[in-house]
């Protein structure tokens, strides 16, 4: 039996080694950077035609208009962009990427710890950048993500990482920046096997009160300088209280919204909704709280029958319309690399292309606290960007040619694309 | 109580008097003449004949004669109901009465595998065929409730075994408390069916697909079994020995309706169907079943609407369910449908008369209605020379009124049961409404105010004057003896309690004596003054009945008013040909008859209509090669290895949601796949998205059929946890095996039919196979890795017959060169991957790279979201590999058309070619492409503009419900709390593919 273990071992290892072994982290920038003329998306709205964008040290040093500039060659590094396009790296915010690398097999499933209220586990130190997914992501722009726990009542703590690096140390751009909940539904299910509706409506009752004890406690624990007994799990609930913690609350109806944002303002916490299904509804409330969103894959079926087929589609145009700050996501691990389509789906359906835009890149990045740094192409902020050879935002022209992270020119092979050439190669002699 | 005690105790008494013939009797025997006349009524002989002032002569447990001026013979005790009625009791014809309750059977995930019957016997092998079950074995008096029924009208009911698919015979038993023996008046009525497996431990069935192939199975066995000398079943023999009896079906659903029809005419059975209440749906095609009904009068509440957020989780479907369920009575009575009623389903037997009541508000003839709870059911039932009218020679089963049978005042006296009677109401009581002067020792004179219902008084006192006042008063009555008590607060105070009795009847007098609240006594009397007035509640009118249309398909954004199909001329289109021409420009194309017309230049418009398509994209309609959409209950018959015998084409769902919505991204033809639960699944079904049609309008038409095959994880169980791990196969290696052994069967089946034709036993299963080794049928094969795929091609060829298709394919490239070889196409995902072992490598380079091998290659969707923007899919196919545009558009129209042989009727755009089209905002590969008009044959399915009136219309029309049920509501209507719902509302008992499975369908066995 060991020496079965051993051998699987051992493919299991063939196995990640294939492909992966040849993707490096790139090293830092160590030249000065312009790249010219290209049509520069810079995520707060703005466009530049024909412009260009410097950046040294890994951070960007110039932007604007290309036809009034010269670059002396011997500083930079010259990359001649004319008809392509430039974006800031895209964020997947709330993803279990690198927390799982098979959905169907267990062994490979670090995204979901056992118990109900889980605060204090972290998700950075699951985070596994040997996993074959990140680079198939980066080859569609996406350069950070938000990784996220799951499952249970509050699921744990995220951390926002760059898609490339050594171990997850290196890849670790915001540690430990929020907490992660799912709201107890109030949805009464009618299904015919579901619980009597009274018993439906006690439950949730009772999810809520002791949540609502939980937090309590919580609260006062963090006002205790040093407890007698140390709890891991409110130490790490402290940060929600002096607003160094981002709260990050799963709820999709209208009601459950009302009934999260509600319950936490009293405790002086202003939630991020992630999910947000039924947002629309209700965009005055959310405005008046000033809450931000992160919104549902657009890519599904509305909820009820009766809804516009193509409510999700536009979702984020209504809200846009409401003046709410909301970013978009997508389900899953592997699919994040489709997330800048979700955009493109919001673009076709009412936003325009650089709101769309903003929904992937600033947006989040505020969201998540990191705008001061990422999200955008400003001068000081992370050279994180990618060249695009078309509208990026299209799944028929995405075509990333080149891609860095804070100034370091990223690997763009991954996986996928090694097979290609192994069959390609393949076949060539036929 | 007491009296209750008295009235039993004397039916008791009444009740030895018929004990029967073979049973010994204990004591003197008290055999009495039961001669009686029931003289000047109205009476009801049927729905057709009346007879006023009539007589009825009962003899023993038989009608004697019924007529106007009928001498009475001597030695009969008459009965004088003048100004009453009688009517033949009424007859339920579906229930389970006197039958023990069926346990209901829960899907448990991860228990074991059961393969064959666990019935210890002679029996067949699948425990959901068990017609050795006879309703008469098992069946007891259930005095209580025969009662309950009888209170309100019954006197026969028809006592079907409700479990299990063939499910045995049923009996007519009249609700008479007499022995088990006495009363059973047909021990075998009818041979009853179902598509619902009920308590069987076989796992097969576990699909709806697959109760109809166990049943088809079934009737080919039965007829195989009568000229075979090898097996004595004792399952089959049953079934076939009722086969002359009534064949009844019970179903939830106006759809399982036509399935249940399908297979009944495949075997020349015509059923009567026990129907779900929703037949008024489809109403032509239930008429064209040519069976006739039971119906049940259970509609459903309505909805709680007033939280509005809680309401909007109720679709519109079931809104107008609600609304309309009442009228499905008068539907079937206005298509010429001959239809029994039955109580079955009602939360209280009490609803019975509410409901039908409301039936009739609703459009329901009387006289149907009557006649739907008389002679019809008799009839169904082979009783009609027993109860159902009161025809000489008949059961003394009849009820005695008040007034007209569906008056909403009548109150039934009696229901007289073979010859005996039951009281529901007393008869012949005085009605004490009125007002009375009243006199009071000590208190003076008073005015007594009884009104109300007789059975419910509403009594006030009243006193005028100087100390006026008004109290309400409760008063007992038992027979002519009464009770009652109040206070006048004042001169006296406290509760004065009265005991009294009726001193007269004519004119009402009433006397007793009293006790005040100190304890003294005196003395009450009170005399009729004039009759009691009802407070001028005014009669509400009978509402005008404003109700909704019927829409089809029957769900949001169906159709109250079919689109038709249209003469259209695109004009100045960029038109994606998929032919030698390639995109044109600046190109018109007209289509006409549901046909491609013409392509050209400057085309002329004739009485077309134009559409200005300039700026705007032309491509042929998206066909989905691999569709789960529109399938009820269930997509997996995953019970078996090998279940070649389920067909999709048996299932297809017309009132699915995502058909519009697909429509809505461009699709307009669907290949609906049964699941890859097993190595050989079942049959699939191609449609077209014709949205609003039947499900046999929606089925493509003229194609070749094609069948499921399944390889890796899903087959051999790998993610469906510890429990499945006993069903063969569990490996790759055990899947070939599979393969080799069904064909090798197929082909000694096949020269053995060739020889002993049908001597040796059909087998539906093996019917398939067959079709597939003589290229009547075509493989499409779920299939991840590449050593699978080189597997079941070696099989193939060793086995002589062809794959068509392989969908999913994700590792299809390792192996393009060899499926290249054997012309076997390929129909795969654009880009999914890692969600399995088997999709490690995965890549979405698949598609370019099968393409450029010559591999036939198409991408599909396996899933209801992704099939409505399968055009950006293909799209991908240009991002990764770098695919030209318009081949990457075949990849969802021409491709897969060819893969399914009907590139001849589409998938591109050329005259003579359907009508099937799309007509895009952008570049239909880019993802700001909308698909802004759908034709399927020519007609506008889905059509943007349109759109946007159709969800103003949905949402006045949901508001006009909400209206309605709230003021339903107000009114004093039950209602129903609106839940998150997955299933139908009116599958009422849930089908076998019940919630948890659905679920672990969903979840493991589609892609």
């Amino acid at each position: 039996m060991k020496h079965i273990i051993i051998f699987l071992g051992l493919l299991t290892i063939c196995h990640t080694g294939f492909g992966q072994a040849t993707v490096y982290p790139a090293r830092a920038q160590n030249k000065a950077i312009a790249i010219l003329g290209a049509t520069i998306h810079t995520g707060t709205g703005q466009v530049i035609e024909n412009g260009y964008i410097t950046f040294d040290q890994g951070k960007i040093t110039g932007i604007g208009d290309a036809r009034v500039v010269k670059f002396n060659t011997n500083t930079y590094e010259m990359i001649n962009a004319g008809g392509k396009h430039i974006y800031p790296g895209f964020i997947s915010p709330v993803t279990d990427l690198g927390l799982i690398e098979t959905s169907s097999i267990r062994a490979t499933l670090d995204n979901s710890e056992v118990g109900n209220l889980n605060p204090h586990i972290r998700s950075i130190i699951a985070y596994n950048t040997d996993s074959k997914i990140p680079n198939t992501l980066r080859t569609n722009g996406i350069l950070l993500a938000h990784i996220t726990p799951q499952g249970g009542l509050i699921s744990g703590q995220s951390s926002v990482v760059e898609l490339d690096g050594w171990n997850w140390e290196d890849a670790a751009y915001k540690t430990d920046l929020g907490i992660h909940m799912n709201w107890p539904s109030s949805q009464i299910s009618s299904r015919p096997n579901a619980l009597p509706v009274e018993m439906q409506k006690e439950n949730s009752q009772k999810a809520f009160s002791e949540l609502e004890r939980y937090f309590a406690e919580a609260r006062a624990y963090s006002e205790l300088s040093k407890p007698d007994v140390s709890n891991s799990r409110f130490n790490a609930m402290k940060g929600l209280f002096n607003n160094s913690k981002k709260l990050f609350v799963n709820a999709q109806n209208s009601k459950d919204i009302i009934a999260a944002v509600n319950f936490f303002k009293k405790m002086g916490i202003n939630p991020v909704i992630a999910g947000a299904r039924e947002a629309h509804l209700i965009s005055s409330f959310l405005k008046d709280n000033n809450i931000s969103l992160i919104i549902n894959e657009p890519h599904a079926l509305p909820s009820n029958e009766n809804d516009d087929v193509y409510l999700p589609y536009k979702q984020a145009k209504m809200l846009s319309d409401a003046g709410i700050n909301f970013a978009i996501s997508i389900d899953g691990y592997w699919q994040q690399r489709n997330l800048p389509f979700m955009a493109g789906t919001a673009a076709a359906y009412g936003l325009s292309k650089e709101q769309a835009l903003a929904s992937i890149t600033l947006n989040t990045a505020k969201i998540l606290g990191i705008d001061k740094t990422v999200g955008s192409l400003e001068i000081g902020k992370d050279a994180t960007l990618f060249i695009s050879a078309g509208d990026a935002l299209d799944m028929m022209s995405n075509d990333v040619e080149q891609a860095f992270i804070r100034g370091k020119n990223i690997s763009l092979d991954n996986l996928h694309k090694q097979l290609f050439k192994r069959y390609s190669e393949k076949y060539e002699g036929k | 109580m007491k009296k209750t005690l008295l009235f039993c105790f004397l039916l008791a008494i009444f009740h030895q008097s018929y004990s029967q013939e073979t049973f010994p009797v204990n004591g003197s025997f008290d055999v009495r003449p039961g001669l009686i006349a029931f003289t000047n009524a109205t009476i009801v002989i049927s729905a057709d004949q009346t007879i006023n002032n009539g007589t009825l002569l009962v003899k023993g447990q038989n009608i004697e004669a019924a007529g106007q001026n009928i001498t009475i013979p001597k030695g009969y005790l008459v009965i004088n109901l003048e100004g009453k009625f009688i009517y033949p009791s009424l007859i339920d014809a579906f229930t389970s009465y006197g039958l023990p309750e069926t346990p209901r059977q829960s899907f448990n995930f991860g228990r074991r595998e059961v393969y064959t019957s666990t019935k210890k016997g002679a029996y067949g092998w699948n425990e959901s065929i068990r017609p050795e079950m006879s309703a008469q074995n098992i069946f007891t008096v259930d005095s209580k409730k025969a009662e309950e029924l009888k209170k309100i009208g019954f006197g026969t009911v028809h006592s079907v075994i409700r479990d299990g698919i063939a499910r045995g015979t049923s009996l007519v038993s009249t609700l008479s408390n007499e022995k088990e023996n006495q009363v059973i008046i047909n021990k075998e009525a009818a041979a009853n069916y179902s598509f619902n497996k009920g308590t069987a431990a076989t796992d097969y069935p576990q699909s709806l697909m697959g109760a109809i192939a166990l049943l088809r199975q079934t009737y080919y066995d039965a007829g195989w079994y009568k000229g075979q000398k090898t097996e004595h079943n004792i399952s089959i023999e049953e079934f076939n020995r009722q086969q002359n009896l009534p064949q009844i079906f019970e179903i939830d659903d106006m759809l399982d309706v036509l399935r249940a029809d399908k297979v009944g005419d495949e075997f020349g059975k015509q059923y009567i169907f026990k129907a779900g209440g929703n037949e008024f749906e489809r109403i032509k095609e239930i008429k064209a079943t040519g069976g006739s009904f039971i119906v049940p009068l259970n509609f459903p509440k309505a909805f709680d609407v007033e939280d509005a957020a809680e309401a909007r989780n109720i679709s519109l479907a079931r809104m107008k369910y609600w609304e309309l369920a009442p009228s499905n009575p008068s539907a079937l009575e206005k298509a010429g449908i001959k239809f029994a009623l039955t109580g079955l389903g009602l939360e209280k037997s009490g609803d019975f008369w509410a409901n039908l009541r409301k039936a009739i508000e609703f459009g329901l003839t009387e006289k149907q209605a009557l006649r739907s709870l008389t002679q019809i059911p008799a009839e169904m039932l082979g009783v009609s020379d027993q109860v159902g009218t009161l025809n000489k020679g008949k059961l003394a089963n009849f009820i005695i009124t008040s007034s007209s049978l569906f008056q909403k005042d009548n109150i039934i006296y009696e229901n007289w049961v073979q010859g005996k009677r039951f009281v529901a109401n007393k008869m012949d009581v005085t009605d004490l409404r009125g007002n009375y002067a009243m006199t009071l020792s000590g208190v003076g004179q008073l005015m007594l105010k009884i009104g109300g219902t007789p059975g419910s008084y509403d009594v006030n006192i009243v006193r005028e004057g100087a100390d006026s006042v008004k109290a309400k008063a409760t008063m007992v009555r038992s027979g002519d003896l009464l009770s009652l008590y109040f206070d006048l607060k004042k001169s006296p105070a406290g509760t004065i309690r009265l005991n009294g009795y009726l001193d007269s009847a004519k004119p009402v007098a009433l006397k007793g004596d009293a006790v005040f609240a100190d304890g003294n006594t005196g003395l009450w009397s009170a005399s009729f003054k004039e009759p009691f007035k009802e407070n001028a509640k005014k009669e509400t009118p009978a509402p005008v009945l404003a109700l909704g249309t019927v829409i089809y398909p029957f769900v949001s954004f169906g159709y109250s008013e079919a689109p038709s199909q249209e003469t259209v001329l695109f004009k100045n289109a960029t038109v994606w040909t998929n032919e030698k021409e390639g995109k044109l420009s600046n190109t018109d194309v007209l289509i006409e008859g549901g046909k491609i017309k013409a392509i050209g230049k400057n085309l002329n418009a004739g009485k077309a209509k134009v559409i200005d398509a300039s700026g705007k994209h032309l491509t042929a309609g998206i066909i989905d090669e691999h569709s789960h959409i529109a399938i009820s209950s269930g997509v997996n018959e995953g019970t078996q290895a090998v279940t070649s015998e389920v067909r999709i084409g048996d299932v297809i769902d017309s009132e699915d949601i995502n058909i519009y919505r697909q429509l809505a991204g461009g699709v307009t033809t669907s290949h609906l796949l049964h699941g890859s639960a097993n190595p050989i699944g079942g049959q699939s079904q191609l449609i077209k998205l014709r949205w609003g049609k039947s499900p046999e309008e929606m089925k493509f038409g003229g194609n070749d059929g094609f069948i499921k095959f399944a390889l890796g994880e899903n087959v051999k169980q790998s993610n469906w946890g510890d429990a499945a791990r006993t069903r063969f196969p569990q490996t790759r290696m055990g899947v070939e095996q599979v393969y080799v052994d069904a064909f090798t069967r197929a082909k000694e089946y096949q020269t053995a039919r060739a020889i002993k034709g049908n001597n040796v036993r059909r087998d539906l299963e093996l019917d398939a196979l067959v079709e597939i080794l003589n290229n009547k049928r075509f493989i499409t094969c779920h299939s991840y890795v590449q050593s699978e795929i080189n597997m079941l091609m070696h099989v193939a060829d060793s086995m002589g017959f062809k794959i068509n298709t392989f969908t999913h394919i994700l590792e299809g490239y390792k192996v393009a060169d060899k499926m290249a070889a054997k012309g076997i196409a390929a129909s795969t995902f654009s880009d999914w991957w890692a969600y399995k072992n088997e999709v490690a490598e995965a890549i979405p380079y698949n598609g370019v790279l099968m393409s450029k091998v010559g591999v036939l290659t198409a991408f599909n969707s396996d899933d209801a979201e992704m099939a409505r923007r399968l055009n950006q899919e293909a799209g991908k196919a240009v991002k990764y590999g770098g695919m030209s545009q318009e081949d990457a558009l075949k990849l969802v129209t021409l491709n897969p058309a060819k893969m399914m042989h009907i590139d001849n009727r589409v998938g591109s755009i050329k005259a003579g070619k359907d009508a099937d089209l799309v007509l895009w905002s952008d570049n239909p590969l880019s993802v700001y492409a909308k698909a802004e008009k759908t034709f399927v044959d020519g007609i506008a399915y889905w059509d943007m503009e349109k759109d946007a009136g159709k969800q103003k219309e949905l949402k006045a029309e949901e508001a006009r419900l909400v209206a309605k049920m709230l003021e339903a509501k107000n009114k004093g209507a039950l209602t129903q709390k609106p839940g998150v719902e997955r299933v139908r509302l009116y599958d009422c008992e849930t089908l076998e593919g019940s919630d948890t499975e659905e679920i672990k369908a969903d979840a493991l066995s589609n892609y």
